[in-house]
């Protein structure tokens, strides 16, 4: 369909969406919002190919996620977040106890397959359907669904079963405690 | 869109503290196996937290710019629109 001024708006407002995505899978704020350059750029020269009453954000997502995976085969992650580059993105700087707890997060999300980590991130964070989700990844909705449920007991395996002592009271807990109790 | 309605959550500060003071309040959870329910909202809270924080930046300028520059219709010069048909391959 011709890119009308409302498909416009649309596409406008999918990129918060987009760039939390495109963050999320490659750990870079700034290699990211390439990426989320390179999306539009490809969906503005296709817009011809999109649907009008189909689903733009999981139009977007595909593109998105079909470059990312591209461009990875390229250059595989070689920049980790080691100097928090992804920390820096953030408007809201989360206190210490706050940011660690984040980074283990972060590291353990990158310990995942990335088949696992984008089926993980669609559903549980962008809030696709499985459906939608299947139809991004280009795989089956059962496919979809098991790779959610692995994603989500290796995270759990990495941050909470074997490190449930790191739940004790800590800076953080402390603190909100003992804002709360004068 | 749908996908705006994300905003309404809280900073991840706030979602961490939440996710962290939980944990505390609990007794401990030792060392299970497999994905209990409460583990599984923990995940989820950490997931979201993460994401919405970038959500809520919202849409940098960088990206305007780029929809409204190609907004305005221009002439494509690999097309060979010159406007005058001999050029243009037309006779």
């Amino acid at each position: 369909m011709p890119l009308t001024d409302s498909l416009r708006d649309d596409i406008l407002a999918s990129v918060p969406s987009l760039r939390a995505f495109a963050i999320s899978l490659s750990g870079n704020g700034d290699r990211a919002d390439d990426l989320v350059q390179e999306t539009l750029l490809r969906a503005l020269a296709n817009i011809d190919s999109f649907q009008p009453g189909s689903n733009l954000p999981a139009w977007l997502f595909t593109i998105l996620r079909n470059l990312f995976r591209s461009d990875y085969r390229k250059r595989r992650r070689e920049v980790e977040d080691a100097d928090g580059s992804y920390a820096k993105t953030l408007k809201t700087q989360p206190s210490q106890g706050a940011h660690l707890e984040f980074e283990e997060f972060r590291a353990a999300l990158d310990k995942l397959p990335q088949d696992q980590r984008e089926a993980l991130i669609l559903v549980g964070a962008s809030g696709f359907s499985y459906e939608d989700a299947a139809a991004i990844c280009g795989c089956a909705v059962g496919t979809i669904k098991s790779r959610v449920n692995r994603a989500r007991s290796k995270l759990s395996a990495l941050l909470y079963v074997d490190g449930a002592e790191d739940f004790g009271p800590d800076e953080t807990v402390r603190a909100v405690i003992g804002g709360n109790g004068g | 869109m749908k996908l705006q309605g994300l905003n309404s959550r809280g900073s991840v500060e706030q979602v961490m503290k939440e996710v962290k003071a939980q944990a505390g309040r609990n007794a401990t959870p030792g060392k299970q196996s497999g994905l209990t329910a409460e583990i599984q909202s923990r995940i989820g809270h950490q997931l979201r937290a993460m994401y919405d924080d970038v959500v809520r930046q919202g849409v940098p300028d960088r990206f305007v710019e780029l929809i409204r520059k190609l907004d305005v219709p221009k002439p494509d010069p690999q097309l060979g629109a010159t406007g005058d048909p001999e050029k243009d391959g037309g006779s």
